[in-house]
């Protein structure tokens, strides 16, 4: 089988996320970027069901800035090969990408397409079920769980409110959007990522044809109300907590 | 052009969704700028019982097949492409959720019509569409003006209030004919309820709730300490979760569980969205974290902006001594 997983870039949400002078885009010049979360989980599935059931695995993504080493760090954690798309695509649209990666995922083998439900910068929709519609192949996203069924289908598992899941068996070619892999993403050591990139290369493929946008212009951006009705708290640690104990005191969440 | 509002009915074994009256509450909205109609749009299979509960809608669209009373992505996608096709209306608003991510963006892929995601506002300025998303985990609001005659937002639970969408009275009712059915690629096969066994988080008063801020899974047992001298039970956000930290039955928000305690403490947690959908209507919501423009004090009554391993033990060891 063989499994193809878009990874995109993203920033980094545990870090102050600043609106750029223009007020339309964040500022991108001191932005540290990562892996979307979910694209991890959806590395780690590509490679949980290589080890279990044999499969080829290639890593793909958009030269949005800083792929390298996330691809190389991909290849180290047991993928296959890696793709990368030159350009420039910073800041790209959800369409935009879903177009460029159909374009080149339309040229190689291409059986189950795994890539993260969401991302935190998709602000017109979700990549991977645009990319299904491209390809014109199936789709489900909120998924858990992907088991093969012989060679022509999968079943998976997609999450709905309140812990209730249904079980689906899709057609390959399918694209899923993967929320949690079955166990955690594993983690390649700093040395052997350095090693993989002494030894192994990137593949790089051109984009072909008209980069679609979101079809909205952001007018501007803003920083919800920070703190809205929240109370602050404040003082040394000893006082903070005495303040909190009086507060779950007086409303008889602690028994006196 | 029309200048209709549809909204897309999410409904779960013969239950409406409560985010399909908060969107028929911002469709009222809407429709008031654009002097269209609301127009409900249902797929399923023995819907008539839950029309009746779309009083807020002037019309409800019901396509019903045997083959679409459970749902599959493809199968109600298609049902409702052939709708919105035909009858292209202003706007169309889906939820945010695991059905709404697949159709939301499906049928903007399918119909070309663009699709402005994590909407938590929507209003028209003349003919303009205007929609504000929340992104970046809730950290940043996005103003976005919207291309085109039509278009599909998919819209945030817990972002404007259900109450405008319940009115009495019963609209009338169109049957649309579903697509003919054609070999499914997408099959449902069945039904899995949450595992019984441990703890149901919804029925506890004290919830202290940990999220991707206490690092490490090392540092679980500080929180669980606290839960215990409170008499609550420990939840937690995705992230952890999915770490495996926790149990899943153990997950609050949109892919976990809703819960409505007594005392909601988040403990390290930001407070995407995705999260206060599930907790959002907690009775005092305390939340400790480190970063102070964290979206999660937004909801809370009470914020701490500190380090968690310095009060988190102190109020444990001042709640043991009181009791």
């Amino acid at each position: 089988m063989n499994i193809v997983v878009p990874v995109k870039m993203v920033p980094d949400l545990v870090e102050e996320l600043e609106i750029g002078p223009d007020g339309r885009d964040l500022d991108r010049s001191f932005l540290r970027l990562r892996i979307n979360e979910f694209d991890e989980h959806a590395v780690e599935e590509a490679i949980q069901l290589k080890e279990k059931h044999g499969a080829s695995v290639t890593v793909i993504a958009l030269d949005t800035g800083e792929v390298d080493e996330t691809l190389f760090t991909c290849l180290a954690k047991g993928a296959d090969r890696a793709l990368k798309i030159p350009g420039d695509f910073a800041g790209i649209s959800s369409h935009g990408a879903a177009a460029v990666l159909a374009g080149v995922i339309r040229s190689i083998p291409h059986d189950l397409i795994l890539t993260g439900v969401q991302a935190p910068d998709d602000r017109d929709g979700q990549v991977g079920v645009l990319l299904a519609e491209a390809l014109r192949v199936p789709h489900v996203s909120v998924v858990s769980g992907v088991e093969p069924v012989g060679e022509e289908a999968v079943t998976v598992r997609q999450e709905y409110a309140g812990g209730v899941m249904a079980e689906l068996e899709v057609d390959l070619p399918c694209v899923l959007g993967i929320q949690a892999a079955r166990q955690a993403p594993r983690y390649a050591p700093v040395s052997k990522v350095r090693q993989t990139m002494k030894t192994a290369k990137l593949d790089e493929m051109p984009a072909a044809g008209e980069v679609p946008g979101a079809g909205s212009t952001v007018l501007r951006l803003a920083k919800p109300e920070s703190g809205g009705g929240a109370e602050r708290l404040e003082g040394t640690p000893e006082e903070i907590a005495d303040r909190l104990l009086a507060i779950l005191r007086d409303r008889g969440l602690v028994r006196t | 052009m029309s200048r209709d509002i549809f909204v897309v009915v999410e409904h779960v074994e013969q239950s409406v969704a409560d985010i399909s009256f908060e969107m028929l509450g911002r469709a009222r909205e809407l429709a008031k700028t654009t002097g269209g109609r609301v127009v409900a749009v249902a797929v399923g299979h023995d819907l008539k019982p839950l029309a009746c509960e779309l009083g807020a809608a002037d019309a409800v669209l019901l396509s019903e097949a045997p083959g679409l009373a459970q749902y599959t992505p493809e199968a109600h996608q298609r049902a409702l492409e052939a709708i919105l096709r035909q009858r292209a209306p202003r706007v169309t608003l889906v939820a945010n959720t695991a059905m709404g991510m697949d159709l939301a963006a499906g049928l903007s892929g399918a119909l070309g019509w663009p699709l402005v995601a994590y909407c938590r506002e929507a209003r028209m300025e003349g003919d303009r569409l205007i929609a504000v998303s929340q992104i970046y985990g809730g950290k940043i609001l996005a103003e976005a003006a919207v291309d085109g005659p039509n278009a599909i937002l998919s819209v945030l639970a817990g972002s404007s209030p259900a109450d405008a969408g319940h009115a009495p009275g019963s609209p009338a009712i169109e049957e649309v004919e579903p697509p003919a059915p054609s070999p499914a690629r997408v099959r449902f096969t069945r039904l899995l309820k949450p595992e019984a066994g441990d703890v149901d988080i919804t029925r506890e008063a004290i919830l202290v709730s940990v999220g991707r801020g206490i690092q490490s899974r090392d540092n679980i047992p500080i929180v669980r300490e606290l839960a215990e001298a409170l008499g609550g039970t420990l939840s937690a956000s995705r992230p952890i979760v999915d770490q495996g930290w926790l149990p899943k039955t153990r997950q609050v928000g949109k892919s976990g569980m809703t819960v409505k305690p007594k005392l909601y403490l988040a403990i390290g947690i930001s407070g995407a969205p995705e999260h206060l959908e599930g907790m959002r209507g907690a009775e005092l919501i305390v939340a400790v974290n480190t970063d102070p423009n964290a979206p999660i004090f937004g909801v809370a009554h009470y914020g701490v902006v500190s380090d968690l391993f310095e009060v988190l033990p102190l109020l444990t060891e001042k709640i043991k001594a009181t009791t």
